[in-house]
């Protein structure tokens, strides 16, 4: 199982807690990984990534074992601890809130 | 008894503030969806119990919540209330997806419009600034989004088809943004014509659909603005509401940019009713329910300083459908108050006397249950206000 952290108000939004865990079918990436949270969790589907252009939403970055993916391909491969489910998969809000 | 509920969008949530048909003691419910910007919410008038809200966040994008009883609970259209969770406890909600209509069948090619610094810039949706429900049909709800497009669910918000006539309507390109962004804010449904529905944008200008928004037409003869190439152009108007009294459709009233404006031919042309005014910049605008010839604006100094004019909270009051104002200050600070009222901050009940209220950048609510003759805050520091909206219950 992935485990992924949300920010608080998409954990808000689908009803979550901190962190959830979700199953990847096939090579997990940033973009296997954001399937399945949105078809896991339906009402998350354009906040995370634009519904038509699927890019990242920009005030949105990932990052995962002390890593920022936020720029990186969307079928760039997640480092093997995320994988095994040792590191959590961060969503996480840019600071912008002063 | 009768009462009233009044929603309030505010930068950090949604409150709901209610009483009886007094208006002398309020409760007060909030912040629902804490932390996000709730740009408006409007309730059925077909079913009071059922209220739309536009919720908003720069980080997260769109989403869309849904009260079947008054506010008390909230769910994501597509998730009926109870049932939020399916087999294996999944989340059944569904997000709320405002696609522009770019479908050969029934969509218009998405053109661009014009930015701020005048180059062309592809359309990008970005929120929705107004929901307005149906007069007939609690599950029908229009919205009003940024950048500048009308959308419509027949769902009750769950889907979202656009009205694709109107951002393809041949003038886009000489649309352009606002200070708020290229947002449609306002939408008025006739309801002695169910084709007929009035919009507006910033700043684009009025538009009018006779025929339930398959096309469109733009209503600004008569607007003068200084402030584009020319001032008299069929688009390109930054009017920053329209209201319209529903017991008298085709009488409308418009707080431009500049200029307070009437027309008395459903927006076929405007004549300026600025009179004796301190200031005709602003933002809001409204009818009286039971007197079609008195209006309401509150008087902004200028486009350079968004707050009211020499310190003083003032609402002035037109009972001459325009021209000859009065300045209503009872109950309202008279020195040292700088806020401002945004277009979708002032709402009108439907009770006697009508009560007439509006929302500040400072967090105040007032309300006047005596058609604007004294003020009384409802609440004195909630987030700044972006809309209000009242419902009067039977």
């Amino acid at each position: 199982m992935i485990r992924v952290v949300l920010p608080q108000h998409l954990r808000t939004l689908a009803h979550v807690g901190s962190e959830v865990q979700i199953s990847v079918a096939g090579p997990v990436t940033l973009r296997s990984i954001l399937d399945a949270i949105e078809a896991e969790y339906p009402m998350l589907q354009g906040t995370i990534r634009d519904h038509t252009t699927q890019e990242r939403r920009p005030f949105l970055r990932f990052f995962a074992c002390g890593e920022d993916l936020s720029l990186e391909s969307p079928d760039t491969p997640v480092p093997p601890a995320v994988v095994a489910g040792a590191e959590p998969f961060l969503v996480i809000g840019a600071i912008a809130g002063g | 008894m009768s009462g009233v509920r009044v929603l309030v969008g505010t930068r950090k949530g949604a409150f709901i503030l209610t009483s009886d048909g007094k208006r002398e003691k309020w409760n007060v419910s909030g912040p629902h969806f804490a932390g996000w910007e709730i740009y408006h919410a409007k309730g059925s008038t077909v079913d009071p119990n059922r209220v739309y809200v536009s919720q908003t966040s720069g980080w997260f994008g769109q989403v869309i919540q849904r009260s079947d009883d008054g506010g008390k609970t909230w769910f994501q259209p597509g998730t009926p209330p109870g049932e939020e969770k399916g087999p294996g406890g999944t989340p059944k909600g569904e997000s709320n997806k405002f696609v522009y209509d770019v479908s050969p069948e029934t969509g218009k090619p998405l053109t661009t419009h014009q930015f701020y610094d005048g180059t062309q810039h592809p359309w990008e949706f970005k929120r929705v600034w107004h929901l307005e429900p149906s007069l007939t049909e609690p599950e029908t709800v229009f919205a009003g989004v940024e950048d500048a497009a009308l959308f419509k669910s027949k769902d009750g918000g769950k889907t979202w088809s656009e009205l694709s006539g109107l951002r393809g309507h041949g003038t886009g390109p000489k649309w352009q943004p606002g200070a708020g962004g290229m947002c449609l804010h306002s939408v008025i449904l006739d309801p002695s014509d169910p084709k007929r529905i009035y919009i507006a944008i910033s700043a684009a200008g009025a538009f009018r659909t006779d025929d339930g928004g398959a096309t469109w037409k733009p209503i600004n003869k008569g607007l003068h603005s200084l402030y584009i190439p020319d001032p008299t152009a069929e688009v390109g108007h930054c009017v920053h509401h329209i209201a319209m009294n529903p017991k008298r459709p085709g009488v409308l009233f418009m707080q431009k940019h500049w200029d307070v404006m009437r027309s008395d031919n459903a927006g076929d042309s405007w004549t300026e009713v600025s009179g004796n005014l301190p200031t005709d910049f602003g933002f809001v605008i409204d009818v009286h329910t039971h007197q079609p010839e008195t209006v309401y604006v509150v008087p902004i100094k200028s486009d350079g300083e968004h707050f009211v004019p020499d310190g003083k909270l003032r609402v002035y009051r037109s009972k001459t459908g325009g021209n000859e104002w009065e300045a209503l200050t009872k109950g309202l600070p008279q020195e040292n108050c700088y806020v401002n009222v945004l277009r979708d901050a002032m709402a009108v009940d439907t009770l006697d006397d009508c009560g007439v209220y509006f929302g500040t950048s400072g967090g105040q609510v007032y309300a006047s249950a005596d058609g604007g003759d004294s003020w009384k805050a409802i609440v004195h520091d909630l987030p700044g206000v972006l809309s209000v909206e009242v419902q009067t219950l039977k």
